[in-house]
């Protein structure tokens, strides 16, 4: 039956995040934007609260809830509306994590799984985005050949999180015309790591570029062994993750606008008064509201172990849109303020030009 | 739990709604499109049969009402609103009238010949502005009957109402010096002296739907038709309970006008999708956007923006029926869905190229037919300003 109220342990959730963004994110995150550094203590606490574990069976120490995309719709929104770049990072090692739990062979799930339910933040990562133009996550360019009973991976990848730090990757390849997933850990010989990044927005968050020169894999280091992984799902399930970040961070900055409209007076009035931006804002409101909701659609149906690639893509699709435009709203309605870095609008104008760029970068 | 599932129930109720339709009503569409005037007895008749057996409004309130009135739309906008029922006359006496006003006025719609209802608020000087209306209701104290003087226009149903058993519900003042404190719905029911359809206009769509002036000289109706209390109470305009019970109203319609715009604009898409697919031009979901020919990506943003007014009217009639306040949701649904069931019946067209232009087909009836969800109801503007003074909390005053 058509519903449209989280249960109420999504809502306890949503609160717990609301409260680690008012007490941590929004204290600092201006800062790191400017600093390029996420504190240590933010990532441990984010940690405590078990995003990842929580969603790991018991067998492999995790909590073993209930596995949820649309649950993890409603985290990722909440997080990025604290802060997309601490966001990305606290959930970055869900992008090995959760294909994982969902695909892995159960020697995968027994090597890898438990170091995700640790006191430590894990530092794991996925490398999917190559850098150029008319990347095309089902023709990748970067391969996977067969040899010697293992494989050999090659190429470039770009917007790799957390790269540096990461003692295990999820690196996506072209095998036979299409594409897999490798787990490969750190050091492995043709693993190069380049300099980290500097990209327009998301600046608190370490992105790095590397290349793999002809990287050997073992066999059983293949996402799902013999069997492969269902990469369209992995890829939808990002697809959900980003639209929600594109909800949080439409908020954040509609939410931000709203309140200056009502207290910024111009010709004797607030600016809110006019509907020239009064209506900028009720678009901007409709507009997040309307994302949302096809973004749980999409991640409903893939709780259901559905086909969501129409629903998924269409979303992300509508968020690519929304985010730009609301936050490019946000900015306008704080006329020359919203251009001065003493606000935030700016940040937020930065990171949701990146919606259509990440991709793959977040997973639920 | 967020859900997004229908029940066994509702699918059957929409494809019922899609069989008849496609079957019933499409094979009839163009022919009452142009012959604006004719009424469609076989199909009044059976829809009337249909109802009656179902006792009562077009005003379900559930999700699968809503979408069943979308499927009813993908067939024929002006055809569904041709259907005999109390109509908005009917939401506006479920709205603001007693248990005894509702049994009283609402029990004729199942049972007898067709019957239709209306509402009547806008007038030639007074349409967004509904507090500027001019119709007055005095209170004869004598014959304790109030008498109505003023001109309405544009009652979709005018006509069939006053000319079958039905009834208009009136929007007049009983005190124009009090503003939206003095307004007051009456009903007015067909044959009552005094109170003549004046004219039926000629439209740009939906012309099977009859859309009516009426006057009202003099015209004197039983005390006990005023809807609500006659007390005037000069309080802040936007609380009194006159106008509350005119935008209560409206927050129970504007979602349906929602699953209205939504079932013309599904139906110029599923042309544009069935020519395609006729073609042999595939849309192939998932690409990257640089891979997408144009016309997939027109599909797709046709799509999306279908989805995104979809999902906000759902969310608007699920509301409804949680008996949770809806009035910022309803506004959202009703300004997206009119927005994007404009833009997209008229892409469609401009898609299509001489398919879309010419009246062989439905697709520019689409187009002409889409469009009044723009309008009716509160137009697109009206409905951004409610919104609006809702995210920002503002009175009407704050934000004009
Ligand atoms: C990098 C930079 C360089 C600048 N250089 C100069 C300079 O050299 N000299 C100088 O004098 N100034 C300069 N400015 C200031 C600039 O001209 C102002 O920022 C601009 O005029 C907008 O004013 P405001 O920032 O106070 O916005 P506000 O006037 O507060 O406007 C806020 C928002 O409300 C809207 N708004 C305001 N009134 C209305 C209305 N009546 N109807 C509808 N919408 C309305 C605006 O369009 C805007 O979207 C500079 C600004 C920047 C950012
Ligand atoms: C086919 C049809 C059926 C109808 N059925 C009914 C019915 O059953 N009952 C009924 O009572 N009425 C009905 N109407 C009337 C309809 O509700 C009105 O036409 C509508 O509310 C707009 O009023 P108006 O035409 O006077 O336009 P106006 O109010 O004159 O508006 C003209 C333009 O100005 C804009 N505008 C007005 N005020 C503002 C503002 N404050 N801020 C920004 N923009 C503004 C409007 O959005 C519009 O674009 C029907 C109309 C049509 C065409």
């Amino acid at each position: 039956m058509i519903s449209f109220s989280p249960s109420e342990e999504q809502q306890m959730i949503v609160n717990m995040v609301k409260e680690f963004n008012n007490d941590h994110v929004r204290k600092v995150y201006r800062e790191c934007d400017e600093s390029g550094e996420i504190p240590a203590n933010i990532i441990d606490t984010a940690w405590e609260l078990g995003f990842i574990a929580s969603s790991i069976p018991e067998e492999f120490q995790g909590f073993g809830g209930e596995r949820s995309a649309l649950t993890g719709t409603l985290i990722a929104e909440e997080l990025a509306w604290g802060d997309l770049s601490m966001a990305m990072h606290i959930l970055c090692p869900a992008l090995v994590a959760m294909p994982v739990v969902e695909m892995g062979t159960d020697e995968q799930k027994k090597q890898y799984l438990p170091s995700f339910c640790g006191d430590k933040f894990k530092v794991a990562t996925s490398a999917l985005i190559e850098p150029r133009f008319d990347f095309d996550p089902a023709e990748l360019q970067t391969t996977a050949k067969r040899a010697n009973g293992g494989y050999i991976l090659s190429g470039e990848k770009c917007y790799v999180p957390l790269a540096a730090d990461a003692d295990l990757l999820l690196v996506y390849a072209n095998e036979g015309g299409n594409t897999q997933g490798f787990l490969i850990e750190k050091g492995t010989p043709g693993l190069e790591i380049a300099e980290r990044e500097k990209n327009m927005g998301i600046k608190a968050l370490a992105t790095y570029e590397l290349s793999l020169k002809d990287c050997k894999v073992p066999k059983e280091n293949r996402l799902g062994g013999d069997a492969g992984c269902d990469f369209n799902r992995i890829y939808n399930l990002s697809r959900v993750a980003l639209s929600a970040m594109a909800v949080g961070v439409g908020r954040a900055a509609f939410e931000y606008a709203r309140d200056y409209a009502k207290e910024r007076h111009a010709f004797g009035e607030p600016i809110a008064s006019r509907q020239a931006i009064a209506f900028m804002l009720a678009e901007m409101a409709i507009d997040i509201d309307a994302t949302r909701l096809m973004t749980w659609e999409a991640a409903w149906k893939l709780d259901r172990n559905e086909d969501a690639t129409k629903e998924a893509s269409l979303a992300k699709m509508y968020a690519d849109d929304m985010a730009i435009n609301v936050t490019n709203n946000a900015v306008q309605v704080l006329g020359g303020h919203g251009y001065i870095r003493e606000h935030p609008v700016e940040l937020w104008f930065r990171n949701g030009r990146g919606f259509a760029t990440f991709d793959g970068m977040a997973i639920v | 739990m967020i859900d997004f599932e229908l029940t066994p129930e509702e699918q059957a109720m929409i494809d019922a709604a899609h069989k008849e339709a496609l079957e019933v009503v499409r094979p009839i569409s163009r022919y009452y499109d142009e012959h604006e005037h004719e009424s469609p007895k076989d199909f009044i008749e059976q829809q009337w049969q249909q109802q009656a057996q179902g006792g009562g409004s077009i005003l379900g309130l559930g999700v699968g009402a809503s979408l069943r009135i979308l499927e009813n739309c993908w067939g024929d906008a002006g055809l569904m609103l041709v259907a005999p029922s109390s109509g908005l006359g009917g939401a506006a006496i479920l709205a603001s009238g007693t248990q005894e006003q509702q049994a009283n006025f609402l029990k004729r719609f199942g049972e007898g010949e067709p019957k239709w209802g209306a509402m009547a608020m806008t007038e030639p000087g007074a349409g967004s502005d509904t507090a500027a209306i001019q119709t007055t209701a005095v209170l004869d104290t004598e014959t304790n009957e109030w008498v109505l003087n003023g001109e309405k226009i544009f009652i979709t149903g005018g006509q069939r109402s006053m000319e079958s058993d039905g009834l208009v519900v009136v929007w007049a003042t009983v005190d124009r010096t009090a503003g939206r404190a003095g307004m007051k719905p009456f009903v007015v029911e067909a044959g009552t002296p005094g109170a003549t359809i004046d004219k039926v206009e000629n439209k740009l769509g939906i012309r099977a739907s009859d859309t009516a002036t009426l006057i009202l000289d003099n015209c004197r109706i039983p005390y006990e038709n005023i809807l609500g209390s006659p007390e005037v109470r000069r309080v802040d305009s936007s609380q009194t309970a006159g106008f509350k019970r005119a935008m209560a109203t409206f927050d129970m319609t504007r979602p349906i006008i929602a699953a209205m715009a939504l079932g013309v604009g599904r139906a110029s898409l599923d042309f544009v999708r069935e020519t395609l697919e006729k073609e042999g031009i595939p849309i192939r979901y998932g690409l990257p956007s640089h891979k997408l020919t144009a016309i997939e990506r027109d599909v797709m943003e046709m799509e999306a923006a279908y989805k995104a007014a979809l999902t906000l009217m759902l969310r608007a009639t699920w509301m409804m029926s949680q008996f949770q306040p809806n009035s910022l949701e309803a506004s959202m649904a009703k300004a997206k869905a009119g927005i994007v069931v404009a833009w997209i019946t008229q892409k469609a067209v401009e898609m299509m190229g001489p398919l879309g232009y010419s009246r062989k087909y439905l697709l520019e009836k689409w187009m002409r037919d889409g469009k009044i969800n723009d309008i009716f109801e509160g137009t697109g503007q009206i409905n951004m300003l409610i919104v609006a003074r809702r995210i920002l909390d503002y009175t009407r005053e704050e934000l004009k």
